[in-house]
């Protein structure tokens, strides 16, 4: 008990004091994910809005696929952009494995199917008569899609946080491809990782 | 040459026909009402004038143009009308940024919008509001947005979709007096959908109307609430009195038209042996205790069966042979005494009778 006791002390004393090498994690974590979402945002927006607005042979098969994506277990995406992206691999010659722009990119992956998913949901949740009323008032294709995501602005920020909330909190892609290199790739979760594994409940 | 061309327009949603064959114009500078029931189609055909759909078969033109055939032209097309739906609909946004988004999306400069949206605020009372977010409104103002929105636009051709349904009776008199001023200002087209009759007499200078997908008739307000051509549009124009007969004798204009075994005298063009339907008014009905030595051809003797109270004015049901319904005062029910069970005539004059040969 003492132990989770001290733990639970000296973790509070690390923020608190703003310890440079906490701080520094916490950064990476932030501007990792940051990253990965923006770019996950920037490409489902308009796919979801392609998606949401066309009719086309498949489109509920292919969302019940988009949200059987939700659960996608991180280590899978963590396997999959390994392998595409280690040295034999396809895209190996870019040499990014076990660093910060491949931890990116595993991240903007799994969040991808959750992103796509909601904000597909979340256009579907404006009603319909708002596309009529925007087509009507001489709006073309694009900005119709602007003005319903606008409408739904809040349904698709909150599909952004969610978004956000899984990349910064998933540990096992970024072990995998980010390899917990201290001062370089090491984040939140993975430090807090290591650190249990060593039985170290604080961290030194 | 029209404005909009409708020709052999159909509509249909699987096995369901919503238009049938539809064959309307629609002249530049005229205010045409769409009057019909709820479901006869009024709205399917509003937005496939739109271009918000296509038609299973059948051709719109506009200004000329095939609409049917257009592609990526549809845009252009479009941006020459603006649609006011029927349920009022608002962007989640101040009603300023409502009022603006059609100019904004035809790339208009901040300053000419600005110039606009002012100026449209004026005209629907809403200047006050302008930074008040659309959707707090209530559905009176939220439909003088949306028309103003539309009016933005300047379109030529403004499509109205019952823009007062749902309305109360103050906010349809406000709807009803922009709609006569922008009519009066800037001489747009307009079409609108109503079920409401008095409306589209108001409002409009022809009137078409539709039952079950079809225009069954076109015409000036008048000519269709005095002589309506069918059954199903004298029912729509609040004749009462349909009574099925049959001509048995012409003297000069005036026939003599068999009901139900009673006589009765109109005014038609109808041969003898004619099957008929007599259209007559309930309010150009007269109700006297004896027969009354008076100028109306008909007097016909019968049992009152039913008195129905409504507002300030009574509908007296009389069986003479044939259910026949009079509208009188209250005044004139409580002086003539009349109740349920007493003996009375029914008189109306043969001019007051509208005969609709039956197809």
């Amino acid at each position: 008990m003492t132990e989770i006791w001290n733990g639970l002390i000296q973790a509070i004393g690390l923020i608190a004091s703003l310890d440079p090498e906490v701080m520094e994690i916490a950064g990476r974590s932030l501007m990792i994910s940051v990253t990965a979402t923006i770019l996950a945002s920037l490409a489902c927006l308009p796919l979801a809005s392609i998606i949401h607005f066309h009719r086309f042979p498949g489109k509920r098969l292919l969302i019940n696929i988009i949200q059987t994506l939700f659960s996608l277990p991180t280590v899978v995406v963590g396997l999959f952009v390994f392998v595409l992206f280690s040295r034999a691999g396809p895209l190996g010659g870019l040499d990014i494995m076990f660093t910060p722009a491949l931890m990116i990119i595993g991240q903007a992956v799994l969040i991808t199917p959750i992103l796509l998913g909601l904000i597909i949901s979340a256009l579907g949740g404006v009603d319909r008569t708002m596309v009529d009323t925007a087509l009507s008032l001489g709006a073309s294709g694009p900005q119709v899609a602007l003005a319903i995501i606008r409408e739904a602005r809040y349904a698709v920020t909150a599909a952004v946080i969610i978004g956000f909330s899984r990349a910064i909190s998933e540990v096992g892609l970024a072990i995998m491809v980010g390899g917990n290199i201290k001062g370089f790739t090491r984040v939140l979760t993975t430090a807090i990782s290591l650190e249990t594994s060593k039985g170290e409940l604080g961290y030194q | 040459m029209s404005l909009i061309e409708v020709v052999g327009l159909s509509q249909k949603y699987g096995d369901r026909t919503v238009l049938n064959n539809i064959n309307v114009n629609i002249e530049k500078g005229e205010v045409f009402a769409l009057i019909g029931p709820t479901g006869a189609g009024k709205t399917t055909l509003l937005r496939l004038i739109d271009l918000l759909e296509v038609p299973t078969s059948g051709k719109i033109y506009f200004d000329g143009i095939d609409t049917t055939a257009l592609g990526r032209m549809k845009l252009r097309i479009r941006r020459r009308m603006a649609f006011v739906l029927q349920k009022p609909s608002v962007f989640n946004m101040n009603i300023y940024d409502n009022i603006a988004y059609g100019l904004k999306w035809r790339g208009k400069s901040r300053k000419e919008i600005e110039a606009k949206v002012n100026y449209l605020l004026e005209v629907i009372g809403l200047s006050a509001l302008r930074h008040k977010n659309a959707r707090t409104l209530s559905g009176g103002e939220a439909q003088r947005v949306a028309i103003a929105r539309a009016l933005a636009v300047e379109p030529e051709v403004l499509l109205l979709d019952e823009p007062t349904a749902n309305l109360d009776p103050i906010s349809t008199l406000k709807i009803e007096e922009l709609i006569q001023n922008i009519f009066r200002q800037y001489r747009t087209t307009i079409v609108m959908a109503t079920h409401d009759l008095s409306q589209g007499r108001r409002l409009a200078h022809r009137i078409g109307v539709m039952v079950d997908g079809e225009i069954i008739q076109v015409g000036k307000a008048d000519e269709i609430f005095n002589s309506p051509t069918n059954r199903e549009v004298a029912e729509f124009v609040g004749v009462e009195n349909i009574i099925s007969g049959v001509i048995v004798s012409r003297d000069g204009d005036i026939v003599t038209i068999d009901l139900n075994g009673k006589l009765i005298e109109a005014i038609s063009d109808g041969a003898v042996g004619d099957e008929v339907y007599a259209c007559i008014r309930p309010e150009d009905v007269t109700l006297a205790p004896s027969k009354a030595i008076s100028s109306a051809r008909n007097a016909l003797a019968g049992e009152i069966t039913r008195v129905v109270l409504t507002g300030s004015l009574v509908h007296v049901e009389v069986d003479c042979g044939f259910s026949l319904i009079a509208l009188v005062t209250k005044k004139s029910t409580e002086e003539l005494k009349l109740r349920s069970g007493d003996q009375i005539y029914a008189g109306f004059k043969a001019s007051a009778v509208h005969v609709i040969k039956k197809q």
